[in-house]
């Protein structure tokens, strides 16, 4: 298979039409996954029998003439850290140890209601904090397009999998650009949605107020398949908003004439990749080509991006995972039988990793008496301010384009010791998440190493129709997204 | 608190062993040490925000929360006590109750 053959929509469209059974994909992404997981090690799980036996029952579906979903047998791998009732769920921790979820997360009902066909958990950084895949109990995951260098993080795993063409989409969740980056650093599309377009029930709760489900595809038209199918208010989770759902893959027109794309010169000046700064201008320059207008923007807040995501994150973190503490569900520490603070305080010091129990310790410190309003209301009330940055640049403008990654991937190990640099490098993803705004990541070209970059769009919220339709633009006139990883 | 004052973020030991105590995390030695270190160069650097002019304005701690999210208040099905006990570590199956170690006295 090439790569336009084994993109959602050419699989779909074969299953419906008879010319592909969903048996012969499913098996195709399980031996793809056998043949390269080794290296990889994207998958934290991958249940065969369970993908086999739902693929076999749409084939006998679609052969008794009932009608099929809009994803009709395309394989799709999930980030370990949303539930998929019967499959283990770990989020690459520990401390779930043998958790068998007893729910789907409504985005599982969506896609399966939709015919996909899920064949493995991915993985990903421990509770998907991590901007390298680096945090994960079971061990990093590799690039496939050079196995010495992180897949980005937090949703690593889904991104590498789909960047070697085990399947061709797969989900991620996004709280700082956990979705975005990876897709950069995989050379494939990633996009995180407005905050509130997907339900987030189900997903393993990091930081609510910026937590969202999106995809990774090889194309910005799988992409809003997917994003068509995952969107819409739930019952389930009160922050989903009443918007309507259209038909995103409709939205996709290949026209961008006239349409104002922002460019933040001043936030982007610094601390840029001399590689990655070429990419993007080259990026903007296709764009301009095709008819776009670029306009230069200002978001004096920007820089202060990272470090309020980094108390905001925190601290819901640290309330998020009070619920870890061997009573429910998951790992309790054996030797814990002095006293029931004894087993909450040693489970969770034996069950969390590092990063996991530092982000732990540093929300607890932003929101404990003292220091919570020169921390953590102090990071809310300027996270307002960025947002009103980004309400007055759309007023002028219909996108904001940044790089996705200020660098091309890192060596695994080169930032590990160094947490603080580790959160720098979320400094272009953050901010979508704080102001709640939709973007995507697609891939735009290769540092000299042969390494992906990333281009990066965000649009105004809800309106992830322009987004996909000047993302898609721009894809229509490169052939960035054709490339393959050599594996 | 006035928001311009400055918080020196110098962390000791014993902040750590406070702020590990408040979020039940029983930190071995050298956790404690690599924190002490980590922690204060995170929060050196997050210090930055508190010299944006933030007066007057309104904190965001959520995004689309004014919408109204009450459904009907009608009993619904929820998870059988069995399901809910299959994943505890510990769990009185019989009784319906998830067992922990002793809470008082001893």
């Amino acid at each position: 298979m090439n790569r336009l053959e084994s993109t959602a929509t050419f699989i779909r469209d074969g299953v419906i039409g008879g010319t592909l059974s969903a048996t012969d994909a499913c098996r195709a992404a399980l031996d793809r996954i056998a043949a390269v997981n080794a290296a990889l090690n994207a998958f934290n799980l991958v249940d065969a029998d369970r993908a086999m036996q739902r693929a076999r029952d749409i084939d006998r579906r679609r052969a008794s003439g009932e009608p099929l979903g809009v994803l009709a047998g395309v394989p799709m791998a999930i980030k370990d850290n949303m539930n998929v009732r019967g499959m283990k769920t770990t989020a690459s921790s520990r401390i779930l140890d043998d958790f068998v979820p007893p729910f789907d997360a409504t985005v599982i009902r969506r896609l399966e209601a939709a015919d996909a066909v899920i064949v493995g958990k991915t993985n990903c950084d421990e509770f998907a904090m991590g901007s390298s895949n680096e945090n994960s109990a079971f061990g990093p995951v590799k690039n496939p397009w050079a196995l010495d260098r992180i897949p980005g993080g937090s949703s690593g795993g889904s991104a590498a999998s789909v960047a070697a063409q085990c399947v061709p989409l797969a989900l991620g969740s996004d709280t700082g650009g956990s979705i975005r980056q990876p897709a950069a650093c995989c050379g494939v599309v990633g996009l995180k949605p407005s905050y509130g377009r997907v339900s987030r029930y189900g997903l393993l709760a990091f930081a609510s107020s910026l937590d969202q489900i999106g995809p990774f595809a090889r194309s910005v038209s799988d992409a809003a398949l997917a994003l068509s199918v995952l969107a819409g208010a739930d019952p389930c989770d009160a922050t989903t908003a009443r918007e309507p759902v259209k038909d995103f893959a409709a939205a996709l027109t290949g026209i961008v004439k006239g349409i104002r794309i922002g460019v933040p010169r001043a936030f982007i000046s610094d601390g840029v990749d001399a590689q990655v700064r070429r990419a993007y201008d080259a990026a903007l320059d296709t764009l301009r080509d095709s008819g776009a207008v670029l306009v230069d923007i200002d978001l004096p807040h920007a820089k202060y991006a990272v470090p309020v995501y980094y108390l905001v994150c925190t601290a819901e973190a640290s309330s998020n995972l009070a619920r870890y503490d061997g009573v429910k569900y998951g790992y309790r520490a054996a030797e814990a039988k002095d006293g029931l603070k004894e087993m909450y305080s040693r489970t969770r010091d034996k069950g969390f990793g590092p990063e996991v129990k530092r982000r732990i310790m540093l929300g607890t410190y932003v929101l404990s008496a003292g220091y919570y309003d020169a921390f953590y209301l102090k990071a809310l009330q300027v996270r307002t301010l960025l947002r009103r940055d980004y309400e007055q640049a759309f007023e002028r403008v219909d996108v904001v384009a940044m790089p996705t990654m200020p660098t091309p991937p890192f060596r695994l190990g080169e930032k590990a010791a160094d947490p603080l640099q580790m959160y720098l490098s979320d400094i272009f993803t953050v901010s979508a998440n704080l102001a709640g705004l939709p973007g995507i990541s697609v891939p735009c070209g290769f540092s000299d190493e042969g390494l992906p970059i990333g281009f990066q769009l965000m649009g105004r919220m809800f309106d992830e129709a322009t987004l996909l339709r000047v993302a898609d633009a721009y894809e229509r006139s490169t052939e960035w997204h054709l490339k393959t990883a050599a594996l | 608190m006035n928001y311009d004052d400055h918080v020196p973020t110098t962390l000791t030991i014993a902040d750590v062993e406070r702020i590990a105590a408040l979020a039940q995390l029983e930190l071995t030695d050298e956790e404690k040490q690599l924190f002490t270190t980590q922690l204060a160069d995170i929060l050196h650097y997050a210090e930055q925000v508190q010299a944006v002019d933030t007066s007057g304005v309104p904190p965001t701690d959520h995004i689309n929360s004014a919408q109204r999210t009450e459904r009907d208040d009608e009993p619904r099905p929820s998870l059988a006590t069995d399901e809910a006990l299959a994943n505890a570590p510990d769990a009185a199956v019989d009784a319906g109750l998830f067992r922990v170690p002793r809470v008082i006295g001893g």
